[in-house]
């Protein structure tokens, strides 16, 4: 094995995208991506099963097209990849005895890790040499996270994360809430470009001075939620009627007062206000002047906006990889096991499961005894 | 030889001859846990294979796997789409075809294998094959008979019912009652064989779930003012 430069298939099934990548050390060979997303827009949101079902079925043709696209063989890998957790069970459970399954028939080592730091691996592929320590917020439907990272293989911290759904969640249903479809995230960034962010002060969770002892970089969203639902109903916005069709003169709010773009505009003002709020807290709390993004949700404009915004004004750097390495794939698990075999780690056994609650210290999983 | 691999109730694997000789099997009845054994049973057939068949301990030769056998189900399903996961990613890592066996085939043809070792000659009576199906339900096949390629001969089923009332349900297809609590991966191998030497096909590649995802459609905001 090229320990420098190790060839390495990553497998990650943790939520609704079945992601095979293939990376030789840094450098990206393919990233295929098979999403059961639509199949879950009529239920407004991820169905386990639904999800799990279709990972069975995307995988065999997803590793074809990564080899082919990636121009090499099976048999020329260093390393298998896997995604053991967090995620959802039996999503996971899949892509384990995939992985499992290939590695024993290759003869190759296996390498299991974790989800969330792979997210952070992604944006070693970016061609662009990461420096650490840095803070990463990583933002999706399955996860909100905010991490300290001193080395990507073996010091990550967890610093908070959301006490109830995660931001992406959050987005998907205040779009129900005001009849858009899902996902969310990219209607409500639709919605809301007519709209005023300051028409309506929604609450910031977890921002009180009485949250910072405890909750200083925790997040939640379910008091917002209750609030912009609460609003919607007192005023005379019907769910239903997309904010998308709303004006300020037309729209179906009392007369002069706010709109459904408002809504979503301010909705969205205060998840964003609070993720990157806290974020550039912790690059000042912990002198770390970086912060990396990640995850799906980085999707969002004004996210991305107001983060580099706010972080020029507190001298902070901000990395945000490419899209595609940002919402759930299999590059950046090959990419971490590639670094984790570079810094000489020795592969996982094979006894190891799926584990949807993985905490995030546990960068890699089931090392093998020396 | 054929690699089987089957996770309808427990995790199960073995490599037969394509004569039927077993040369190696693995398994545990554990029903659930199946992605956290799956790797080291298979890991443990491929070398138990290499040393001969079953009970032998001959000098180390490779072992040439020419299929991957796929158990479909029915059985609960997450810990079934572990095996079918496995089993496709095995066989795409050697360029092998896989070849999906209904799991009760299996335990059907075990079923006549051991009357057939008592007495050549006995007719074994219409049964069902029945294993948990979980929620209050099993799952059954009806099988009369064994055809000339040697496969047992579905007459109804794989399907589900409540479980009190499988007796009804079997006695209506006059059908002797046959639960399984485990599949033996050797004997799917073994039906697989017999289908690869027939030229058929035994079941489409899709899992057999027999029940729809369980989905609660969204239903309207609930309302958080009074
Ligand atoms: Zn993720």
């Amino acid at each position: 094995m090229t320990r420098a430069e190790p060839l390495v298939l990553g497998i990650e099934t943790s939520c609704d995208e079945t992601g095979i990548g293939i990376v030789r050390g840094r450098t990206l060979l393919s990233n295929t991506i098979a999403s059961s997303m639509d199949e879950h827009a009529r239920y407004g949101g991820v169905v386990p099963e639904v999800a799990a079902r279709a990972h069975l079925e995307a995988l065999q043709p997803a590793i074809e097209a990564a080899v082919a696209e990636a121009g090499i063989t099976l048999d020329e890998l260093d390393a298998v990849a896997v995604t053991s957790g967090p995620g959802l069970a039996g999503a996971l459970m899949v892509g384990v005895g995939a992985a499992k399954a290939l590695a024993v028939s290759l003869g190759k080592p296996l390498y299991a890790v974790n989800h969330l730091v792979g997210h952070i691996a992604a944006d070693i592929l970016t061609g662009d040499e990461v420096e650490y320590p840095t803070i990463a917020l990583l933002v999706s439907g399955g996860h909100t996270s905010l991490l300290l990272v001193r080395d990507l293989t073996t010091d990550v911290e967890l610093l908070g994360e959301t006490m109830d759904d995660a931001a992406g969640e959050a987005f998907d249903k205040i779009a129900r809430i005001l009849g858009l479809p899902y996902p969310g995230g990219p209607e409500i960034d639709r919605a809301a470009a007519a709209g005023d962010p300051n028409a309506i002060r929604f609450p910031r969770g977890l921002s009180r001075a009485s949250d910072m002892a405890e909750h200083r970089y925790d997040f939640s969203f379910s008091g917002l939620k209750t609030a912009v639902a609460r609003w919607v109903e007192q005023s005379s916005l019907t769910p239903g009627e997309g904010a998308s069709e709303a004006s300020p003169e037309t729209g179906p709010g009392a007369p002069g007062g706010p709109s459904a773009a408002d809504v979503a505009a301010s909705f969205r003002e205060a998840v964003v206000d609070v993720l990157v709020t806290k974020a550039l807290d912790a690059c000042a709390r912990h002198g770390v002047p970086r912060l990396l993004l990640g995850g799906g949700v980085v999707a969002n404009r004004r996210l991305r906006e107001v983060a580099l915004d706010r972080a020029e004004a507190a001298g902070v750097t901000v990395r945000i990889p490419p899209l595609s390495l940002c919402t759930d794939n299999g590059a950046m698990i090959a990419a971490l096991a590639a670094q984790l075999i570079s810094s000489g780690r020795r592969p996982s056994t094979l006894a190891f499961g799926a584990d949807s609650t993985l905490p995030v210290t546990e960068i890699q999983i089931s090392e093998e005894a020396p | 030889m054929i690699l089987g691999i089957d996770t309808s109730l427990g995790t199960a694997v073995a490599v037969v001859d394509l004569d039927g000789v077993v040369r190696a099997e693995a398994s545990s009845d554990n029903p659930l846990g199946h992605a956290e054994v799956i790797g080291d049973l298979l890991q443990a057939a491929l070398a138990d294979a290499a040393r001969g068949p079953l009970g032998q301990t001959g000098a180390i030769e490779p072992v040439t796997l020419t299929h991957v056998a796929a158990g479909m189900g029915p059985g609960p399903f997450t810990g079934l789409r572990v095996g079918i996961a496995a089993a496709r990613a095995f066989a795409l890592g050697r360029g092998l075809p896989v070849v999906a066996v209904p799991s009760h085939d299996a335990a059907a043809l075990e079923v006549f294998l051991a009357s057939a070792l008592t007495d050549p000659f006995a007719e074994v009576p219409r049964f069902g094959i029945v294993t948990d199906a979980r929620r209050r339900e099993f799952a059954y096949t009806v099988y009369d008979g064994i055809d000339d390629d040697g496969l047992p001969v579905r007459v109804a089923g794989p399907a589900l019912t409540p479980r009190d009332e499988i007796d009804t349900v079997l006695a209506g297809f006059g059908a002797e009652r046959r639960d399984a609590v485990s599949i033996s991966a050797a004997m799917l191998a073994t039906v697989a064989a017999r289908a690869v030497a027939a030229g058929r096909g035994l079941t489409g590649p899709e899992p057999l779930y027999l029940r729809a995802p369980d989905v609660t459609l969204p239903r309207a905001p609930k309302r958080v003012t009074a």
